[in-house]
């Protein structure tokens, strides 16, 4: 364009004193702040509480008992106190807290952000928004923090009352390696809601309207969730080996398959959850060669084997890896997205 | 405030401006040159040129689509220009676009606030992404609120605001941050009748009571005319003309003026001695007789300098006819009537000459202490 121009300050000194250096360095704290007051106080924050509590109570209540005879029966079964999270219902297996925290986490990713930028819009706000003086990816960073405390709210308030609840009713006192392995795992899964939440910002950025926004959210939630294990299923069945198959051909096809289920966010995620609520799980995922299928079918007859939690934590790496990946892709998309659009709709 | 002069800047190595402003008077607010914002093929802005000084209201007017809302999110630093430059308050919009928005406040088309806070609510949010300290804040509210007229429905929460109250909050959020130039885009679309007075009204208070400088985009003609000093008409994202109502009657006006005429006729007999009358004075064009005896008539006169000796012939002759005078006033030509010659023509050559004239007088109500 034209050459550089000095520009000469044209108005008036005092305003020099008044407003220099006072441009805010911190808009996205402000936005956040602001934020997050507004999901405190909404409806959608007070539901998913109580849903996230039901989820959380419901079991326990009911697996109580179950919990308390097997810690009666076995004093050496090691991490009892996560049994709360993991122990099923004896009359609805679906009702597990982890299972459920894992199948409902992805709506409190959406539920916090589907609305986030398209709301601005409609609601004629985004405009006056960014002509104060912040950055324009204050508004997108503040927002994502703003979700992100509101579900670190949520998951510590539900985990914490799970907790309780085990210590007080069933006298189950946390070990320190459980602790260690509780915190890991909400922080597993609050990164997995990150994800999603991430995800309901791009949503809110590229879809013009929050109802759409919700909608499309929901479905892909219904597809990753719900649909996730039967499509995996389906295209499995495309890759089965045929009946005179050798071991090798057998374990290459399982290998495909899990290769599979893993393009699914749902199943990193139930995959790091399993591992770390339970020091007995010390391998996912199928045998890759016919030396470590004959491990597991050794370790099968050895349940002493147990993991410490480095060692848990080593074994789902690369699913946390994947994980933080996925994150930073969708909040990098929706980043960029929200910094190109024009701010007239 | 002090009355001192645009700060004198260090002199080492000012590049020559194309176009300078008028070297004595005080520097733009606003400048922009040949700016230009093109969306694909279509050219929103083409090649703008514009100042607005310092104390002045100026009014830019034009039809939707016609490139004035592109312009102010340009000015703001909210869209990229495709061509040009653009400076405001002596800032890039482009580069320094948080400075530009700390300075300039702002007042979006169709503006909008979170429906589930209160006006307070909302004001403080704005107030603290300025980075105001929190009594500074509630200081700075507490006038705006004032000033808007707002104050004993300010802790209701703005869903229950009608549409005029949300225009006026909309002004208090952009006055809250103290700023030095006020950017308002169609401030009185939507807003009934009485509110737009209210509004209109408002912002001359503001004008005068804050030495704001002020840039207001419109498509409605009479209001603008009102409230602004000078003018810039937009048409196809071109300034097709710019200056004050009169400059631009003169520019753009066919060369004939009106004449009001006020007459208590009892008979028709009258009535026609009336006309014949009026009709007979120099350099009168046409007359248009009222509907019913008692109305008024319109006198065109041309050419149109010669409309004040016209307005002494029609007195005397009413004196010496005997016809019941009861009003005599030029009707100074519509801004409708200027806008709509102004999209008919060609864009004419700009005009330098017609730019400064009315900005003395405002910049001395600026410099006040």
């Amino acid at each position: 364009m034209s050459a550089p121009t000095i520009q000469v300050p044209a108005v008036v000194p005092d305003e020099e004193r008044r407003s220099a250096g006072r441009v805010p360095h911190a808009g996205w704290r402000v936005i956040a702040a602001k934020e997050l007051g507004d999901h405190l106080l909404s409806v959608r924050f007070i539901v998913l509480l109580i849903i996230l509590g039901l989820a959380g109570a419901i079991p326990l209540y009911s697996a109580a008992d179950q919990i308390k005879t097997a810690a009666e029966q076995v004093t050496g079964l090691p991490a009892v106190f996560l049994f709360l999270f993991t122990v099923p219902s004896p009359d609805i297996p679906i009702l597990r807290v982890d299972f459920f925290i894992g199948l409902v986490a992805p709506l409190l990713g959406i539920a916090f952000a589907f609305d986030a930028v398209n709301g601005e819009r409609s609601e004629g706000t985004l405009p006056r928004l960014l002509a104060q003086p912040i950055y324009r990816d204050d508004v997108i960073n503040g927002k994502f923090a703003a979700g992100m405390a509101a579900i670190g709210l949520v998951l510590v308030a539900v985990v914490t009352l799970i907790a309780a609840f085990g210590i007080i009713r069933l006298g189950i006192v946390p070990q320190d390696d459980d602790i260690l392995r509780l915190t890991a795992w909400v922080a597993a899964t609050f990164l997995y809601v990150s994800l999603w939440l991430a995800f309901g910002l791009l949503l809110s950025v590229l879809i013009r309207r929050a109802a759409t926004a919700a909608i499309v959210g929901f479905g892909a939630w219904l597809l990753v969730g719900v649909f996730g294990g039967l499509i995996v299923t389906i295209v499995n069945g495309i890759f089965s080996p045929a009946a005179d198959a050798t071991i090798d051909q057998q374990l290459g096809s399982i290998q495909i398959q899990q290769f599979i289920s893993r393009l699914l966010p749902s199943t990193l995620y139930s995959d790091i959850s399993s591992v770390l609520l339970d020091p007995r799980m010390v391998r996912i995922g199928a045998p890759a060669t016919l030396g470590q299928a004959q491990q597991a079918a050794q370790q099968v007859q050895l349940p002493g084997v147990v993991l410490s939690i480095d060692q848990s934590l080593l074994l789902v790496w690369p699913q946390i890896v994947v994980l933080v990946g996925l994150t930073v892709a969708c909040f990098a998309a929706a980043y960029i997205a929200f910094m190109r659009q024009e701010v007239r709709a | 405030m002090t009355g001192v002069e645009a700060p004198e800047p260090a002199p080492a190595e000012r590049p020559p401006i194309e176009h300078p402003p008028e070297p004595s008077g005080p520097a733009p607010v606003i400048q922009t040159r040949r700016l230009t914002k093109k969306y694909g093929t279509l050219t929103a802005v083409d090649r703008l040129d514009l100042a607005v000084y310092p104390g002045e209201v100026f009014g830019l007017l034009g039809q939707n689509g016609a490139g004035k809302t592109t312009t102010i999110l340009m000015l703001l630093g909210l869209s990229e220009p495709t061509g040009g430059e653009a400076t405001v308050m002596g800032l890039d919009p482009a580069r320094e676009p948080r400075e530009v928005k700390r300075r300039v406040g702002y007042l979006p088309d169709a503006v909008g606030f979170y429906g589930g806070l209160t006006g307070r609510q909302n004001l403080r949010y704005t107030a603290r992404l300025n980075g105001l300290r929190r009594d500074e804040a509630e200081s700075a509210i507490d006038e705006v609120l004032d000033q808007v007229g707002l104050s004993d429905r300010a802790d209701g929460l703005v869903e229950t605001y009608s549409r005029g109250m949300r225009q006026r909050l909309g002004i208090a959020d952009a006055l809250v941050k103290s700023p030095d130039l006020l950017i308002l885009d169609e401030p009185t679309t939507s807003i009934d009748p009485i509110g737009v007075i209210e509004i209109l009204d408002l912002l001359r208070r503001l004008v005068h009571g804050r030495g704001l400088s002020v840039m207001l985009s419109s498509h409605l003609l009479t209001q603008v005319q009102s409230v602004c000093d000078r003018i810039g008409i937009f048409a196809a994202g071109r300034l097709i003309g710019i200056g004050t109502v009169d400059e631009l009657a003169a520019q753009f006006g066919d060369g004939s003026a009106v004449i009001e005429v006020g007459l208590e006729l009892p008979t028709p007999a009258d009535v026609e001695r009336a006309g014949s009358t009026l009709r007979a004075i120099d350099a009168v064009e046409s007359v248009d007789p009222p509907d019913s005896g008692n109305g008024n008539w319109r006198i065109h006169v041309r050419p149109a300098a010669v409309e004040g000796r016209v307005r002494q012939d029609i007195l005397v002759a009413a004196v010496q006819q005997g016809l019941g005078l009861t009003a005599l006033r030029p009707i100074v030509p519509s801004l409708d009537d200027i806008y709509r010659t102004a999209i008919e023509r060609p864009a004419p050559p700009r005009a330098g000459g017609l730019k400064r004239k009315s900005v003395d007088r405002t910049t001395h109500r600026r410099r006040r202490a």
